[in-house]
């Protein structure tokens, strides 16, 4: 294994936003087979911490491919676009935005209706696989729209985490 | 340069070079050890054939007393007696004052905030009394196997924080032990049954024991372990059980006065062996006539099902919202083990089963099944299987965070993250000429930060001033294979070095552990030599008694005078070397006497011989002579 390989290149899978999610599990799982460091508790110090530091890599390698916002990021950062703490975005998606988190609130401040919660969290994973096909369109041909729109998907994930957060409420726990 | 030991591809390791590895299964009412011998895993018994330790440690001012010894005298000595130590493993002193009425210690704060118990023979940690049960365990297995262990695997519970994992390991390394990894107990219990080699799917693990009850559910994926939810109640287990059945004798004897402790006690006792006794028995007879508490009848198992049902309802109700947590379908779950002594109640058994839909898992000594699953896996980890592509890869069970303004918690690794990890965040100062940044970090899937675990604070200094925003502090959280986190942090943007390692709240700090294993080691020196004496003067004590008896018996018919007057004299020399500190010389006279009495014990041995033979006394048999 190379540390200098990029976290595609480390599955052997193609520098894309498409990714079969079945073969990386399959790739990250043979990876581990070799590197893990419970195949090292016998060996010597040295062996043992090179084996962490390589299941390190491949942990955060797949954590980052495997979930669409930092897979997202990743890819652009790879393209060496950074993404902005305060970006400027768009008057009418901060308009939508608006709406979603009223929605959100008055299913809260309502009869709290799990229902009414689940339907919100199916459109919200609508609009989400919208924008990453945005995104998938925009990456090569138009990287400056791609990081437009991944800063949208960053206010879609954190409504998405707060919706979850809501149901873990209304059920109490 | 070290030589690479080369071994053909599906060669088995020489049998000479076999590692010894052991799990150990350290639970808050037993503990066990067990190792895989010949190819099965097995719990090891101690020398009088018992397997569980109960998990008692009682400070004496002669000494440390272990197990059901200690158990015995918990009542009497309860000051002393430290039961149930995995409770506190990982707490600070707050946390422990808390639980102040249940617990009968007395606290007093550490170093690094760690209760300390006080007891007669000075202050103990949590840590050090679960090393002294783990330094037990591992010498009965050193003694079984032949030899020091190379590695052992502890069990924990799947939801215990990084603070109790890391107490945990401390309390190993206090007792010497190479810890080859932490497993989580469901996860020990699936290996037992072989799950891990099974069909993927979701398999839920019961765990009934003593005093606590334990539900997770685990998905198995492509060879990988993943706790998907825990649940539970630290305060439902078999002692429950057993007060259901005292209440019930009591309001059968129509007794009405308040039970006394002792009363009470001796009721839990009886109705313990009696719901040991139902579970393979249809009924069982009672005549109880103890401490005023009078009452003879029958206890059948239709009535002792009623008794414990809301118990048992209880269990199954946490098993729900276990499985809602889970987010699975009950049909996904595939496999159901049962673990802890109390599952091996009939209604237990059946209601799991009812519940889950499928037939529970049970064909296992549910006492030893975390242990023998933690010694598959020591087996594996210790290199005696080098084909094996068992691999179980863990999953953090807390999310792990930092505290940002407003007292919230700010999620850096969050729970389910395949470990080891490491994650690196940035943040920056608020204030302008801001130098320093405290650093708190927390665990937990709260918002808020007082819902949260706090696991460590540290204060990064040395930030060069700077207008507020404009440094970058770089947060780097590293979890390493056994969930163990350590923190680093350090200003980038001018390349200042400003970093610092924490280690956990409540754990031990380095110089903690450096005085407690010297303190060990210096204890054992002090130990052996205290233990060579007081063998020596048992020895030599009954060396002068026997002989001592043997000539007021025997002496005149068997010696002449100047005989018995020479080995009268020598009793007497070992005597007055028996009252000094000597060891070896007490020995050596001790071997003396031994030798200048070998010809009158072989002289009686004759005489006895003779009289055996003949019926008749020494006197007679002489007189023959």
């Amino acid at each position: 294994m190379d540390f200098n390989k990029n976290y595609f290149e480390i599955f052997g899978l193609p520098v894309d936003y498409a990714v079969d999610l079945d073969l990386l599990a399959d790739r990250f799982l043979g990876l581990q087979k070799e590197v893990h460091p419970d195949r090292f508790a016998a060996r010597p110090d040295q062996e043992k911490r090179l084996a962490m530091q390589w299941t390190t890599l491949v942990n955060t390698a797949n954590e980052t491919l495997r979930a669409p916002l930092p897979r997202a990021i990743y890819l652009l950062g790879l393209r060496g676009i950074e993404l902005e703490h305060n970006p400027t975005l768009p008057p009418a998606f901060l308009m939508e935005q608006i709406d979603l988190r009223e929605e959100l609130e008055s299913i809260e401040e309502g009869a709290g209706d799990l229902e009414e919660l689940d339907a919100f969290r199916q459109k919200m994973t609508r609009v989400m696989s919208d924008v990453q096909a945005e995104f998938a369109d925009a990456l090569d041909g138009d990287p400056g729209k791609a990081e437009r729109v991944v800063y949208e998907l960053q206010f879609l994930t954190k409504l998405m985490v707060a919706a979850n957060r809501l149901e873990e409420k209304l059920l109490d726990y | 340069m070290a030589l690479l030991q080369i071994t053909e591809p599906g060669q088995a390791v020489d049998p000479h070079q076999r590692k010894r590895a052991a799990g150990i299964d350290l639970g808050t009412t037993n503990s066990l050890i067990a190792s895989v011998r010949e190819g099965v895993a097995e719990t090891l018994p101690d020398e009088q054939g018992r397997h569980m330790l109960p998990s008692v440690v009682r400070y004496t001012p002669g000494g440390i007393i272990l197990g059901d010894a200690a158990l015995a005298q918990a009542a009497n000595d309860s000051m002393n007696t430290i039961v149930s130590v995995k409770r506190l493993m990982g707490r600070g002193i707050e946390d422990v004052s808390t639980l102040g009425d249940q617990l009968p210690y007395r606290f007093s704060a550490s170093e690094g905030g760690m209760p300390r118990i006080e007891t007669v023979s000075g202050n103990v940690t949590p840590v050090e009394v679960s090393a002294e049960i783990i330094r037990t365990l591992v010498d009965r297995a050193s003694t079984t196997l032949g030899g020091e262990l190379d590695g052992v695997v502890i069990t924990v519970p799947a939801y215990f924080d990084d603070a109790q994992r890391q107490a945990t390991k401390d309390a190993a390394q206090l007792a010497g032990a190479n810890v080859l990894r932490l497993l989580n107990e469901p996860t020990a219990a699936a290996i037992a049954y072989g799950l891990d080699s099974g069909a993927e799917g979701v398999i839920a693990i019961y765990d009934l024991g003593g005093g606590t009850f334990d539900i997770s559910l685990l998905r198995l994926r492509k060879g990988v372990f993943e706790v998907l939810a825990t649940g539970g109640d630290s305060a439902l287990g078999g002692d429950d059980f057993d007060r259901a059945i005292a209440t019930w004798i009591v309001e059968q004897s129509g007794y009405a006065k308040p039970l006394a402790r002792e009363q009470l006690r001796g009721l839990l006792m009886e109705s313990r062996s009696i719901k040991e006794d139902l579970t393979d028995r249809e009924k069982v007879d009672i005549d109880f006539d103890r401490d005023g508490v009078k009452f003879k009848g029958v206890l059948d198992q239709a009535t002792f099902d009623e008794l414990v049902a809301p118990l048992v309802d209880a269990s199954i109700k946490a098993c729900r919202r276990a499985v809602r947590d889970a987010g699975v379908e009950l049909g996904e779950i595939h496999n159901v083990v049962l673990v802890g002594g109390s599952t091996r109640i009939p209604q237990v058994i059946d209601k799991v089963g009812v519940f889950f839909g499928k037939a529970p898992l049970n064909a296992m000594d549910p006492d030893k099944v975390v242990a023998i699953g933690a010694a598959v896996q020591a087996n594996v980890l210790v290199g005696n299987k080098p084909d094996d592509e068992m691999l179980l890869l863990d999953v953090l069970p807390l999310s792990l965070g930092l505290e940002t303004i407003g007292g919230l918690a700010e999620k850096i690794i969050a729970r389910n993250t395949a470990i080891p990890t490491v994650r690196a965040q940035e943040f920056t100062t608020y204030k302008d000429g801001q130098t320093a940044m405290l650093i708190h970090v927390l665990q937990g899937e709260r918002e808020l930060v007082t819902d949260c675990r706090s696991l460590a604070r540290f204060e990064l200094a040395g930030i060069p001033p700077m207008v507020a925003g404009a440094a970058k502090i770089e947060v780097m959280f590293n979890v390493d294979a056994d969930g163990l986190l350590s923190v680093s942090a350090r200003e980038t943007s001018t390349g200042t070095q400003a970093s610092v390692e924490v280690k956990p709240s409540y754990g031990l700090s380095d110089n903690e552990i450096t005085s407690m294993l010297q303190a060990s080691f210096e204890h054992a020196a002090e130990d052996a030599d205290q233990r060579s004496l007081r063998e020596a003067k048992v020895e030599s004590g009954r060396v002068i008694e026997a002989l001592g008896n043997a000539l007021a018996e025997d002496g005149v018919a068997l010696l002449m005078a100047s005989d018995i007057q020479a080995l009268q004299q020598a009793i007497e020399k070992l005597q007055s070397l028996s009252e000094g500190e000597d060891h070896l010389a007490i020995t050596e006279g001790t071997e003396l006497l031994g030798r200048a009495s070998e010809e009158f014990a072989s002289l009686r041995m004759d005489a006895a011989v003779h009289k055996a033979l003949a019926g008749r006394k020494i006197e007679e048999v002489d007189n023959e002579v």
